[in-house]
């Protein structure tokens, strides 16, 4: 053989290497493979999170639970905190997926109340769950079990909730308990920020509007829209944010703003004062789903999903991020060590409370010319 | 080698000009061939379709002119206030700082050795409504009781300003330094009065350094978003709001990629116009 390689060796060699390479994918993608690594248990775990969305030993900097994980099953985790907002992050990942390559990530976390979610569903860029690995599937709570995006809980596992609503600041203003009083009250007027979120905003507006924003139709988003935009056109409405209304709010340079239960349960324990209710007409509650981008591997991700969805383990990250978790038993584990967050409504809502949030309608989310509206109305 | 070099003398200035080109072919002309591709795409995410599609352009034009019009005027107040504020400071510091020079350069350069988006961020703080600031405002008249900084043109263009003064005040600082004392003292000698002096000798000297500062300034203004987002409202929105939204909320790459053109082509031809104002011979140097 000669053992220089001609350019179109190289070439060949090159195209043939490619295909070996995508070859695992497309037989996962028929169901076979059986002989494909991907069906094996992996010594290493690649999770791309949130900041500040998993339980973190201040002094050490190192993260129990995860640690927690790697010594009983000895599957080592790379956590990666990259997830700062849904667009961007799906904006990052779209260029290889879309081509069919792996992202080189086992677990993502993204919100069911944008609509990048779904999108990455619809095109086939997640992997099928393997619930034989995640008997405790049982415990996920009822409210989670069939979400619009993915009704049989296919590609997705609910990681945390949180509830949107509005906060105030005491110093500034009384208790503001309807959208209508923060898009009315003239003492208010400039000092009111919301959502850039569609879902969050413009669904706590249909409720207002007696709409309602599991079934959204043409007119009553049309209603939505004239009613913020109206607001804005005022004056009434200072801005659009995501979670920097959290400083202004405290500061006390804005008094009532639409805003995130997890993010004012943080800001309480600086700010006792902060008040944040669901509106008389209802909030929204929203949804951060682990899915298995393709490429990831299903046993070494659903592995890491059952141990998650142990209420033991999951009550260290309940304690220590504020938000609601989707593990039934949570709350009975951390009554006996933790009553004060047990007990907190925001965290472990009751029954009642539950009732007075509804999830954003799926398919207005991924409608093109509502989106389109929504971000006219913010500016943009 | 040497022989090589010796050989192919006449190749010699395209070697070295290689990196450079191959840099620029690499990181400017490709992507923004592929932009150029892209924005003339139908269709919807994931599955474009090039369609010479030049709608796109026409959309881009006429659904987002008040936020192009808001980018040129924004990035040209901050231009002439940065450029205002700039040169008697660093007219101080090159004439009149002696040796504490690079202490007060470095009073200049330190802030921004913090993130961008920090920087725009603290400004949150100082133009609060309770702050420091808006209250003197308040106290002497300038702001009504009830009036604010924040969530107004006042603050962006202030932002913006605060965020481009660097660029602007460091070319025009290295242009007044450079400038031979002795033209002035002949000037005197010629009896200049000092304003003068300054007009015909100084400022001329330095025009380089105002051109070089105002594009450095002018062209990253006319594309920013973060300070029209974090300081401004819906009303302020710039451009380049409108092409972050395009393109990750709506994931409409074509129209995004067309407005990116449209910005370079308006930024382009103010830059033109500029020229024609100011000598074209100033902006090459």
């Amino acid at each position: 053989m000669n053992p220089r390689m001609t350019r179109d060796q190289l070439l060949r060699r090159g195209a043939a290497g490619l295909t070996v390479l995508s070859l695992p994918t497309l037989l996962a993608a028929c169901g076979g493979g059986d002989e494909a690594t991907d069906d094996e248990l992996r010594d290493v775990l690649n999770f791309a999170n949130w900041p500040l969305y998993i339980d973190i030993d201040e002094e050490t900097k190192e993260r129990p639970t995860l640690n927690k994980f790697t010594q009983e099953t000895g599957i080592t985790v790379n956590y990666f905190e990259e997830i700062n907002d849904n667009a961007t992050y799906f904006a990052r990942i779209q260029g290889p997926l879309s081509q069919g390559r792996s992202i080189d990530r086992d677990i993502i976390v993204l919100s069911d109340n944008e609509r990048f979610l779904s999108l990455i569903i619809e095109n086939g860029w997640a992997e099928k769950l393997d619930k034989s690995l995640i008997p405790n599937i049982d415990n996920l709570i009822p409210a989670q079990q069939s979400p619009p995006f993915d009704p049989d809980r296919e590609y997705t596992l609910a990681y945390q909730s949180g509830t949107t609503g509005i906060a105030w600041n005491p110093n500034q203003t009384g208790p503001v308990r309807s959208i209508s009083q923060l898009l009315d009250d003239p003492n208010l007027k400039g000092k009111v920020t919301m959502l850039t979120n569609m879902a969050d905003t413009m669904g706590l507006v249909l409720l207002d509007n007696d709409d309602d924003p599991t079934a959204v139709t043409d007119e009553s988003f049309q209603r939505g829209i004239d009613r913020v935009q109206a607001a804005v056109d005022s004056g009434q409405i200072r801005r659009f944010t995501g979670n920097d209304y959290a400083e202004p709010l405290s500061r006390g340079t804005i008094a009532a703003c639409v805003g995130w239960s997890g993010d004012i349960v943080q800001l309480q324990l600086d700010n006792p004062d902060l008040e944040f209710a669901l509106p008389e007409a209802g909030g929204m509650i929203w949804t951060d789903n682990m899915l298995i981008p393709k490429g990831g591997s299903v046993p070494t991700a659903c592995t890491f999903m059952n141990f998650y969805y142990d209420p033991v383990n999951q009550a260290p990250i309940a304690a220590y991020i504020n938000f609601i978790p989707p593990v039934a038993g949570t709350k009975e584990v951390l009554i006996a060590d933790d009553p004060e967050i047990a007990n907190n409504q925001l965290i472990f809502p009751d029954e009642e409370t539950l009732e007075q949030v509804s999830q954003f309608d799926s398919a207005a989310l991924s409608n093109e010319d509502y989106i389109e509206r929504w971000q006219s109305v913010i500016g943009a | 080698m040497g022989s090589f070099f010796h050989r192919h003398r006449g190749l010699t200035p395209y070697l070295l000009l290689a990196p450079g080109l191959a840099w620029l072919t690499l990181f400017f002309l490709l992507p923004l061939a592929f932009l150029g591709y892209q924005s003339l795409q139908s269709g919807s995410f994931p599955n474009y379709t090039f369609t010479w599609e030049f709608s796109n352009y026409a959309k881009a034009f006429t659904d987002f002119r008040p936020q192009l019009m808001r980018s040129i005027t924004y990035a040209g107040m901050a231009t002439v206030l940065a450029l205002l504020l700039a040169y008697p400071l660093v007219y101080w510091i090159a004439f009149r700082a002696g040796r504490w020079k690079n202490l007060f350069l470095l009073f200049i350069v330190a802030p921004f050795f913090v993130t961008y988006l920090i920087r725009t961020l603290a400004w949150l703080n100082i133009l609060a409504d309770e702050g420091p600031v808006v209250g003197v405002l308040r106290d002497v008249g300038v702001l009504a009781d009830d009036g604010r900084l924040l969530a107004t043109p006042v603050a962006v263009v202030a932002g913006i300003t605060y965020n481009f003064f660097a660029l602007m005040a460091l070319p025009i600082y290295v242009s007044l330094e450079q400038i031979d004392h002795r033209l002035l003292e002949a000037a005197k000698d010629l009896y200049a009065s000092p304003a003068q002096a300054f007009l015909r000798v100084t400022l001329p000297l330095s025009a380089p350094g105002i051109v070089a500062g105002t594009l450095l300034t002018f062209i990253p203004a006319a594309g920013d978003f973060i300070n029209a987002q974090l300081l401004g409202t819906p009303q302020q929105y710039m451009l380049g709001n409108v092409i972050q939204s395009r393109f990750l909320e709506l994931i409409d790459y074509p129209t995004a990629a067309a407005l990116s053109f449209v910005l370079m082509a308006t930024i382009l031809t103010a830059l033109l116009l500029y020229a024609r104002i100011v000598g074209s011979e100033k902006l090459t140097g």
